[in-house]
């Protein structure tokens, strides 16, 4: 009966789908002209700086959008609330703070060990956020961001506090505020690991709506409440840790996105989790590519148009629309 | 037969449940009563292992409930619990049909919709079944979840205060539905009742508790006295039959 | 009759003011006590500011966790400061009269505050709505701000990160004059309101009913609260938790809501934490330039206890 209605893409996936590829190829196509030394490039150099700099740019934007929205998405579900999202969980800070850390103690640490470790950061932060959030009083809703934002803000005065001492400031800008314009073939390709979370987070989607309704409602229902708690942990701190390290924090998408999506299309994350994905990626590249633009030939990091775009949108969601709309 | 064997429970070091022994055999209606405090909900979220036993042992279709794996007990015991709180933006087909996650893991067969369609109906929910969660009433909501909790279609079903939030049609209706499914289907129901005459009416067997004790157990006709009320409730009350069923008149 | 832990509360503040001025002095007395006093003159307008604002903000929104900057509103003063370099042109903003400027910036905050918090706290008080509207207020208009100041001038990366937290070693004093004013004038005017701030904690019904004119004393609050902001962020820059610190510290001390006791109790608090820390790193722990961090870190975390400890009785 209406199993085949569910199963057809919603027009809001359509849309979605397509703003999306066209913003990908505006900024492959902005990219290259945005370069300050094209005018030396043949055509095959051209396609070769394509390759190098402005698809793994889009890359990145794409799987920085999509993780960051998804991670929102998953956190809000584990801690039963919307209003919280990694970077007002303390888990982008635990990132900062793990980071910074191997900066200070193992300053030749590549990549890979510095991702491996601000990740094992972020999952000890989250999961202290969520044992205390989850014994916060559930009448209470706007306790959890409370405590996530100012938890986070610790954190966050912690390392600022040990970067200042170790004059390591400088260093920490570089993650505190997200920036696309240093990501090149072969630092970012961390990010992927990104991308498998969003394949997990997929097959267990239909868990997780069911864990949104709470741990007693997920136990009658048979689901191990307290491996997918874990799971869900190490998918957002993974994603979390990930962007944070390659490209820095940028506020917003894990909020704003899985919101809007909620309020259009409810909370079944088995219809809405792609949507959540591309708009996540949408407004990440999207953000991206105006920064481009904004200050051409300047760049402006993706964290701070995010920080307007995303807030002005949001706040224009929330006061427009009554919440039982 | 969900078989209980002395089971003893404390939150920190305040005593809950005193060494409770209880067998309930598969079939039929058994209601819960007490005063507050006494010990119900506790005991109906250890059967459904929401809560971890501290003491005892406790067995469903002799699966032990502390060793059996989640999602094999899912499949023969449903609960409903007070005060469920749905935050998520669900439609209400989309709620009960997650009734029916541990049969298929979320993918939904036609025997699935069939049930959920069922489920809805019985309810009378299948008008609202558009709707997210959020924009029902509080009867409505209640109904919705009981709605699920009948989707999971298992053969024991414990609820806790189903009747919450239900007017009085609602209430006989869900009362009437549990009395369907028992008798046609060969159902087991728990349920924890505030309402004497509701368990006087609909349930084959009481069970009464008082400060974590199980102080009375028969069928209605044998545990309404009014020396028994007075040991559970502690004021007197008088007891009337009507067409051989014992109606409690406890308002004066 | 006042209150013994009132007095208490006070005394212990003209402890913590005479330590400061007191320990540790040396070489020319009269210069370093008049630096001093500049220096203590600025530390107790920002515990005063930071102390009434947030009682005054937290009975306005009839919220014990909210607080201006929570709401995003020192984040909002830094945004205006930019705005004016932005539209008036680095030179000819840097030329002007420091004092001139201030009241140019704090009028601006007035005008900003009063056009985007009236109209949501006059269309609903959802709890859960007010906390995300202000947590994104305040990341937008730092967002805002770093983005003005890249349009100002692209190349410079420090102007985002300069103000990003507080520093009570670095008072910026030439504004102190006004700054004094403003701050003695919006005390008086809190002082004097402390009867009609217990009727508008009951809420916009109630209040309402008792005859108060719902509006137009919400919108009166509002711009004494982002005048007092306006000092606080002038003189040391942003603090997000010490305001909720101190209201909440001085609430448990004098166990009540009433505005009487409140208002001085949490400014008395507020100098004691304040000047009390600041005299403790500078001859104490020899490094007063990061009080700043300390006291957002142990606000935040005392904080969280309070919270959590609160919330499960």
């Amino acid at each position: 009966m209406n199993t085949a209605a569910r199963q057809k893409p919603s027009p809001i996936g359509l849309a979605a789908g397509f703003v999306l590829a066209v913003l990908v190829m505006l900024s492959l196509f902005v990219g290259v002209i945005d370069m300050p030394f094209r005018r030396v490039l043949s055509d095959a150099e051209a396609l070769e700086l394509l390759l190098i700099s402005r698809l793994p740019r889009t890359l990145a934007a794409l799987l920085t959008g999509s993780g960051l929205a998804i991670g929102g998405l998953i956190m809000q579900t584990l801690a039963r609330n919307s209003y919280v999202e990694p970077s007002t969980a303390g888990t982008a800070q635990s990132a900062e703070l793990g980071v910074l850390l191997v900066t200070l103690l193992w300053p030749s640490a590549n990549l890979f060990i510095k991702s491996i470790v601000a990740t094992t950061t972020a999952l000890v932060g989250t999961s202290v956020f969520l044992m205390t959030a989850h014994r916060l009083p559930p009448t209470q809703p706007f306790l959890v961001p409370l405590f996530g934002i100012v938890y986070g803000g610790v954190i966050g005065a912690a390392v600022t506090f040990v970067a200042w001492q170790a004059d390591l400031l400088q260093y920490l800008s570089v993650w505190t505020n997200g920036d696309f314009s240093g990501v090149l073939r072969g630092r970012y390709e961390l990010l992927w690991a990104a991308a498998a979370m969003l394949v997990v987070a997929w097959m267990i989607a239909d868990r997780l709506t069911i864990m949104a309704m709470g741990r007693d409602a997920s136990i009658g229902l048979g689901i191990d409440y307290s491996r997918m708690l874990q799971l869900g942990l190490v998918i957002v701190s993974v994603i979390s840790a990930l962007s944070t390290v390659i490209v820095g924090m940028i506020p917003f998408v894990g909020l704003v996105v899985p919101n809007i999506v909620s309020r259009l299309m409810g909370d079944n994350l088995r219809g809405t989790l792609p949507v959540v994905a591309m708009s996540g990626a949408i407004l990440v590249l999207g953000c991206d590519i105006l920064g481009r633009l904004i200050r051409y030939p300047y760049e402006i990091p993706v964290g701070t148009v995010m920080g307007c775009v995303g807030g002005v949108v949001f706040l224009w969601l929330l006061f427009r629309r009554p919440a039982h709309a | 037969m969900i078989r209980v064997e002395k089971v003893s429970l404390k939150h920190g070091s305040t005593p809950i449940l005193h060494d409770i022994s209880l067998d309930i055999p598969k079939g039929g209606i058994t209601a819960l009563i007490g005063p507050n405090g006494a010990g119900k909900s506790s005991l109906l979220s250890l059967i459904a292992r929401l809560q971890p036993l501290q003491t005892g042992k406790i067995s469903i279709e002799g699966y032990p409930v502390d060793t059996t794996p989640n999602r094999d007990l899912a499949k023969i015991i449903a609960i409903l619990r007070q005060d469920s709180i749905v935050t998520s933006r669900l439609r209400v087909r989309e709620l009960v049909g997650f009734g029916r996650f541990p049969h298929g893991r979320g993918r939904l067969t036609e025997e699935d919709q069939r049930i959920i369609d069922q489920s809805l109906q019985q309810f009378d929910l299948t008008d609202l079944a558009g709707r997210f969660i959020e924009t029902l009433s509080g009867g409505q909501r209640q109904r919705a979840l009981v709605a699920m909790a009948f989707a999971q279609g298992t053969d024991y079903l414990l609820l806790d205060e189903p009747l919450n939030n239900l007017d009085m049609y609602f209430a006989r209706e869900l009362m009437r539905s549990l009395r369907k499914i028992a008798d046609g289907k060969g159902k087991t129901v728990v349920i924890v009742l505030h309402d004497i005459n509701q368990a006087g009416v609909y349930a084959d067997r009481i069970v009464a508790m008082k400060s974590g004790r199980i102080i009375a157990d028969g069928p209605p006709s044998e545990l309404l006295t009014p020396e028994t009320l007075h040991a559970i409730f502690g004021f007197g009350m008088r007891v009337e039959t009507i067409d051989g069923i014992p109606i409690v008149v406890h308002l004066r | 009759m006042p209150d013994r832990r009132l007095l208490c509360l006070g005394a212990a503040a003209i402890v913590c003011i005479a330590a400061y001025m007191t320990i540790g002095l040396g070489g020319n007395i009269g210069f370093v006590l008049s630096l001093r006093a500049t220096k203590l003159a600025a530390l107790l307008q920002v515990s005063l500011s930071i102390a009434l604002s947030t009682v005054i903000f937290q009975t306005v929104t009839n919220n014990r966790i909210l607080t201006p900057s929570i709401m995003g509103l020192d984040a909002l003063y830094l945004f205006g400061q930019m705005l004016l370099v932005f539209l008036l042109g680095g030179l000819g903003y840097s030329a002007l009269d420091p004092q001139l400027k201030f009241g140019g910036e704090v009028m601006l905050l007035m005008g900003l505050a009063i056009g985007l918090l009236l109209p949501m706290l006059r269309r609903r008080t959802d709890m859960g709505l007010m906390l995300l509207a202000g947590v994104i207020f305040g990341v937008l208009f730092r967002s805002l701000q770093s983005l003005l100041a890249r349009l100002v001038d692209p190349n410079d990366f420090a102007v985002a990160q300069s103000a990003s937290f507080a520093n009570f070693n670095d008072v910026r004093t030439d504004v102190l004059i006004f700054a004094t004013i403003l701050t003695a004038v919006a005390a008086v005017i809190a002082w004097r309101a402390r009867h009609l701030l217990d009727i508008v904690a009951l809420g916009a019904d109630s209040a309402t009913g008792l005859g108060v004119a719902w509006a137009r004393t919400v919108a009166g609050l509002l711009l004494l609260v982002s005048s007092l902001v306006a000092v606080s962020t002038a003189l040391v820059g942003p603090i997000a938790f010490f305001g909720l610190l101190v209201v909440a510290i001085a609430e448990r001390v004098v166990d009540t809501r009433r505005h009487s006791m409140l208002l001085p109790a949490a400014a008395f608090t507020a100098v004691i934490i304040l000047v009390g820390g600041q005299t403790l790193f500078q001859h104490g722990l020899g490094n007063s330039s990061t009080l700043g961090v300390v006291i957002e870190f142990a606000g935040g975390l005392a904080f969280l206890i309070l919270l959590f400890l609160g919330s499960r009785r």
